[in-house]
């Protein structure tokens, strides 16, 4: 049996096909007679100002932070859930000795108000 | 050395089903304009043959015939580049899912699953997460206000929904005991885990219909306020491949609700016919992306930072508490009977009904004191 991973990248590239393909079928089908005016940025029908890509205020920062944290819980909590009820007791109780720290960082950051959509 | 006939049988499994989400793909938007008319009191596209079955098809070719815009100002290889990302993890998703158990085919023993690894439920979470990038990079690319916006709000809605589903793909784990899909499908023969922990079932649909982006969830795209969101300046078949992205993904969201929650390939006579398999496959995945089309013509979007507070304060609580109690659940059937088990139900549904009591009561309160 070879290992699936393989199959998995022969996968990744059957899929990418797809869309390429697609996008290049249509470069070929499709007109092209491009003009200034077809060319501008859409903003309903005015005339942009400025640049778009600007120092923009990521309003989530703070939750990106936390997303991080919780995330990285996450994925170590995988390994508890398998293995929990094969180990001993205090395995599973450190598993949610675990949960309960990160709640509590989840209520600290709540009464701190970085939860708050600003 | 590497089976030629066994290389050939995988090409011929992976292009069965990157050609069967593509036709998913093309009936899914007739099979949404249709009911979405329905539920409207229209009739919706009806021309294009028998019942409007050909209208995939002349959109497709629509499509290919239009003129690509690039707008000048665009990044133009990231421009190019987005539709691609998008597409190709929403289709890469479906490669771990089992559809069935063994079949003969030809005098082969033919497994009805392209790879079915022993970290199936991580490689979900993976690629499921790798599908914002596209977004975010076609908000960017485009240089259009929009669009960026769009892609900003997209990265903000997956890191808020993204934990509440990792942890209920942590209560899958709890309850199968394993991370590989054909084994959590196998551990559901006594009994679908949406019976177990019915809550978590309820928490894993709302979350995926935010990492869909699909309504209510749809803030990325509001046409109402951006116009379209991160695809604004996209025309013809880039427009097509983002519409494509999405609607695979609603369909391959639907098949992993199904695998980890609702028993997936099994059913009755699974045994004796195992062609029975991808067959309820289809049929729980039908009756799933009907619900979403259903949820998507009754509820209006959610404001902003609603949105916010529903993952962060309510889901994400709420799923750490489900895990906590499947977990005490498990433990306290292995220590004192099997009965035991059925405390996680129980408990779940108190919890998930002191949830909802709580956000009611918050939201009274709020309105109250704008009176």
């Amino acid at each position: 049996m070879p290992n699936p991973w393989v199959f998995i990248g022969l996968f990744i590239i059957i899929a990418a096909i797809i869309p390429i393909g697609a996008i290049v079928v249509a470069l070929i089908l499709g007109p092209k007679k491009p003009n200034p005016i077809k060319q501008s940025t859409y903003e309903c029908g005015l005339e942009t100002v400025g640049d778009s890509l600007v120092q923009f205020k990521a309003q989530y920062y703070v939750f990106a932070l936390a997303f991080l944290i919780f995330d990285v819980e996450a994925v170590f909590l995988f390994p508890w859930a398998i293995a929990m009820n094969k180990m001993p007791l205090y395995v599973a109780l450190e598993g949610v000795i675990f949960i309960v720290i990160l709640v509590a960082g989840l209520v600290y950051t709540w009464r701190k108000g970085a939860l708050e959509w600003v | 050395m590497i089976d030629l006939a066994l290389v050939l049988e995988w090409v011929i499994k992976s292009l069965v089903v990157i050609f069967m989400l593509l036709g998913g793909f093309a009936y899914l938007t007739w099979f949404e304009r249709r009911i979405l008319a329905r539920m409207q009191t229209r009739v919706g596209p009806n021309r294009a043959g028998w019942q409007g079955l050909l209208q995939p098809v002349a959109d497709a070719v629509k499509l290919v015939f239009k003129e690509e815009l690039i707008p000048a100002r665009a990044d133009k290889v990231i421009f190019v580049l987005a539709p691609i990302l998008t597409v190709v993890p929403a289709t890469v998703l479906a490669v771990v899912i089992p559809f069935g158990t063994q079949v003969i085919l030809f005098g082969r023993q033919v497994n009805l699953a392209v790879a079915d690894i022993n970290v199936g439920i991580l490689f979900l979470m993976a690629v499921a997460s790798v599908a914002v990038y596209g977004i975010v990079l076609a908000g960017w690319s485009s240089n259009n206000k929009f669009a960026l916006m769009g892609g900003m709000r997209s990265t903000a809605q997956m890191i808020s929904y993204e934990l509440a589903l990792g942890l209920s793909f942590v209560l899958v784990a709890l309850m199968a005991d394993s991370l590989q899909l054909s084994e959590i499908v196998e551990a559901q023969r006594t009994m679908w885990f949406v019976v177990l922990q019915p809550v978590g079932a309820i928490v894993f649909l709302i979350v995926t219909l935010a990492e869909v982006n699909r309504a209510p969830f749809d803030m990325p795209e509001a046409e109402q306020e951006l116009a379209a969101g991160f695809h604004s300046e996209y025309s013809g078949m880039k427009f097509a491949l983002f519409f494509m992205a999405e609607y695979q993904k609603m369909i391959v969201i639907s098949i992993i609700a199904v695998t980890l929650f609702f028993g997936g390939y099994l059913g009755p006579f699974i045994g004796r016919f195992p062609w029975l398999g991808p067959v309820y496959v289809l049929g729980k995945v039908v009756a799933l992306l009907f619900g979403m089309v259903w949820i998507r013509a009754t509820l209006p979007r959610i404001r902003y930072d609603r949105l916010m507070d529903l993952g962060w304060k309510v889901l994400l609580p709420l799923v750490l508490g489900l895990v906590l109690i499947t977990a005490t659940g498990i433990l306290l059937a292995d220590e004192f009977g099997n009965s035991l088990v059925w405390s996680i139900p129980v408990v779940s549904i108190l919890a998930g009904f002191l949830t909802v009591g709580l956000v009611d009561r918050s939201l009274r309160r709020k309105f109250n004191a704008l009176r």
